[in-house]
């Protein structure tokens, strides 16, 4: 790989044909102090996320999810009762202007439907998707982190960073590959 | 060895044998083999020929149907065979026939995957594509029904200058929701499933403008373990969404016929009895799809006889479930309403001047799935595709029962009538399973059918030690 000094690091990239070995490049990375890293998998690997250190209450997409709902709900509910209240009243036979039973049908879909739009939207939003480009995709065999390579990378952001340890424990941990990841 | 143990030995008949486990993928797959067979299918160059000549046909019918909504636009919906009172026929019949077809898509992406059922990953993307054709196609229905379709967009609540709004009291605004929000979501959830394959297929491209293309929209998913955490969770929250919101629908549209007082709709059975009738016709339409499909594109190594197998048990329990309603009908009505005019509907179902559709309904759907209880009819693919086709035929003839003939002779027989279809009704029919199978086969030519990424997480050797399946939930609170 060509090596441009005017190009910022992003960071150290290993580069691993199976699980166990990613796993357990992570978790010496872990041990060793290295706190800003992040894996790259063609799976989900709950493993792995857990080792790097983003655990379950670090995940805030239910979060979301439930507050988009819960406007949902209340929207849904309001509007009917607002329309058939308020903006169009329509007196049939003294009926009740808000007969709840009635108007649980819309209450649910909008609670679904803002719900899931939230949970798929802030999902995204939360992953700085869409991102056309990133630096790890520099790295020269890194399309095949789509399809059958595991790859770590330990970055410059790290207090701890300092490019030869990074590299020599990398080594250390069975990556077939070490690469500098240019930012 | 006494008497009584040489009996034993000698009667293998008491011995029962476990079924053979048939895989949900050929041994011997890795994690370069699926992405490079699945990605395959798209990225080879040149195109299959039959593909083209079946979407010459297909795409014909699909031009039948614009011709025929051309017509509708200008001349309305009286060229259509619906008359009064036959004023809901063909084009409910198929709404409904074709919402329902889309439920199987959701059951299986959604309601398998919290089951935790494994097979369900091969065909999900498949069948989920199939719920949004399917939805496109039903919606198409009530959308011109109206007859002016332009102002369709009065079914939404939206301020306007005349100060009307909505009716929220009425089964037919509530159908406006949940068709709008099953749409959606459908499409959402797919979306969210391709875009791991899709930066696959992004990165397995070889010409540049293709790469640019998946590149774009697989919006630059990079396989970084923070994003897999929030997008498994997506998932799993996205599922449990629509597990209730696919109930929800069909029961929404079963109330379109329930709330009303015509008899042969007024009946509380309506929505697990629509709900079961659509995941049954589902799975139908899935098995006439895939059957074709996986010979075609060479997925057997990942579509096998299990799933196949499965989908034929699924049928034939939700073909029970339909059975059980249609006997229990024909007994509030005769028997348990004590309504003259309910009565009057049963028999004049069965002996009536549409008594021949009604018998076809019996034999489709509740004589012919029975086939299904052997095991070497639901492996014999050739006579499952032909049952799937009779199950389609039975569940429309089902939805044609129930709308036209309650409808043509309700209470007054003065006001009685006849619907007979006109070459408008039928073009407009044929055209959306023209433009149905025009969509599917653009789909299967253009986007992985088959979701990789969840393929690789049931491959035995990315599994860690103690750990037998990957995101097993209950092995990670144990370790």
């Amino acid at each position: 790989m060509k090596q441009q000094k005017s190009y910022p690091i992003y960071g150290i990239m290993a580069e691993f044909d199976n699980v166990q070995d990613l796993v357990a490049a992570t978790h010496a990375a872990y041990e060793a102090g290295y706190r800003v890293m992040d894996a790259y998998t063609p799976f989900p690997i709950e493993e792995v996320s857990e080792t790097i250190g983003f655990h379950r209450h670090h995940n805030k997409v239910p979060l979301v999810t439930l507050i988009g709902g819960l406007c949902g709900g209340i929207g849904g509910y309001s509007l009917a009762s607002l329309a058939s209240a308020v903006w169009f009243p329509l007196n049939i036979a003294g009926r009740p202007l808000i007969p709840w039973p009635m108007f649980i049908p819309v209450t649910f879909e909008c609670t679904i439907l803002v719900a899931g739009l939230s949970c798929a939207i802030g999902m995204m939003a939360m992953n700085g998707l869409p991102q056309p480009y990133h630096p790890v995709f520099n790295v020269p065999n890194f399309s095949r982190a789509t399809i059958d390579r595991f790859f770590l990378c330990i970055e410059a952001r790290d207090p701890r960073y300092d490019e030869d340890a990074v590299i020599g424990l990398l080594n250390r941990s069975g990556a077939m590959e070490v690469t500098r990841v240019q930012g | 060895m006494s008497a009584y143990e040489q009996t034993i030995d000698t009667t293998p008949s008491l011995i029962i044998t476990e079924p053979e486990k048939v895989p949900t993928m050929t041994p011997g797959q890795t994690l370069e083999s699926i992405s490079l067979k699945i990605s395959e299918v798209v990225l080879r160059a040149g195109t299959p020929r039959w593909w083209f000549g079946a979407l010459l046909v297909s795409s014909a019918f699909a031009v039948g149907l614009l011709f025929a909504l051309t017509v509708l636009v200008f001349k309305g919906i009286g060229i259509w065979g619906n008359n009064q009172p036959v004023g809901w026929a063909w084009d409910i019949t198929n709404f409904v026939w074709w919402i329902g077809i889309g439920h199987a898509g959701t059951l299986i992406s959604a309601i398998l995957l919290l089951l935790k059922q494994e097979w369900r990953t091969s065909i999900s993307r498949f069948s989920e594509t199939m719920t949004i054709f399917a939805v496109v196609c039903a919606g198409l229905f009530p959308l011109f029904h109206t007859g002016r379709p332009w102002v369709a967009y009065w079914l939404f609540p939206l301020p306007n200058t005349m100060g009307v709004w909505p009716q929220f009291r009425s089964p037919l605004v509530w159908d406006v929701f949940a068709v709008s929000t099953y749409f959606t979501l459908s499409v959402v959830f797919w979306y969210i499933g391709l875009i791991p394959d899709l930066s696959t297929m992004r990165d397995r491209a070889k010409s540049l403008f293709v790469k640019k293309i998946y590149g774009m929209v697989a919006m630059g998913w990079r396989g970084s373990t923070r994003h897999w955490s929030r997008y498994e969770t997506a998932c799993l929250l996205l599922a449990g969404l629509c597990t209730p919101l696919v109930v929800s629908v069909h029961s929404v549209v079963s109330m379109d016929f329930a709330v009303g007082i015509v008899p042969g709709w007024h009946t509380t059975i309506f929505p697990p009895y629509f709900v079961a009738g659509a995941v049954y016709s589902g799975f139908a339409m899935v098995l006439t799809l895939v059957i074709p499909a996986r010979k075609l594109f060479h997925l057997e190594d990942f579509i096998t006889m299990k799933h196949i197998d499965s989908m034929g048990k699924v049928m034939l329990t939700t073909g029970l479930i339909v059975a059980y309603a249609y006997t229990f009908e024909p007994f509030f009505g005769l028997v348990y309403s004590g309504n003259r005019y309910e009565k009057f509907l049963i028999l004049n179902r069965a002996f009536g001047p549409y008594a021949p559709f009604y018998w076809t309904l019996i034999l489709c759907n509740v004589i012919t799935p029975q086939f299904l209880w052997w095991r070497k009819i639901r492996n014999n693919t050739v006579v499952l595709f032909m049952l799937s086709i009779v199950v389609n035929i039975g569940m429309w003839l089902e939805r044609f029962v129930i709308i036209a003939i309650s409808l043509h002779r309700d209470f007054l027989p003065s006001s009685w009538g006849y619907f007979k279809p006109t070459i408008f009704d039928i073009l407009t029919f044929s055209g959306t399973l023209g433009l149905f199978m025009t969509l599917m086969l653009l789909f299967l030519r253009g986007m992985p059918s088959i979701p990789m990424f969840e393929l690789k997480t049931s491959l035995p050797q990315v599994h860690l030690a103690g750990h037998p399946a990957q995101g097993d939930f209950e092995q990670e609170v144990a370790s």
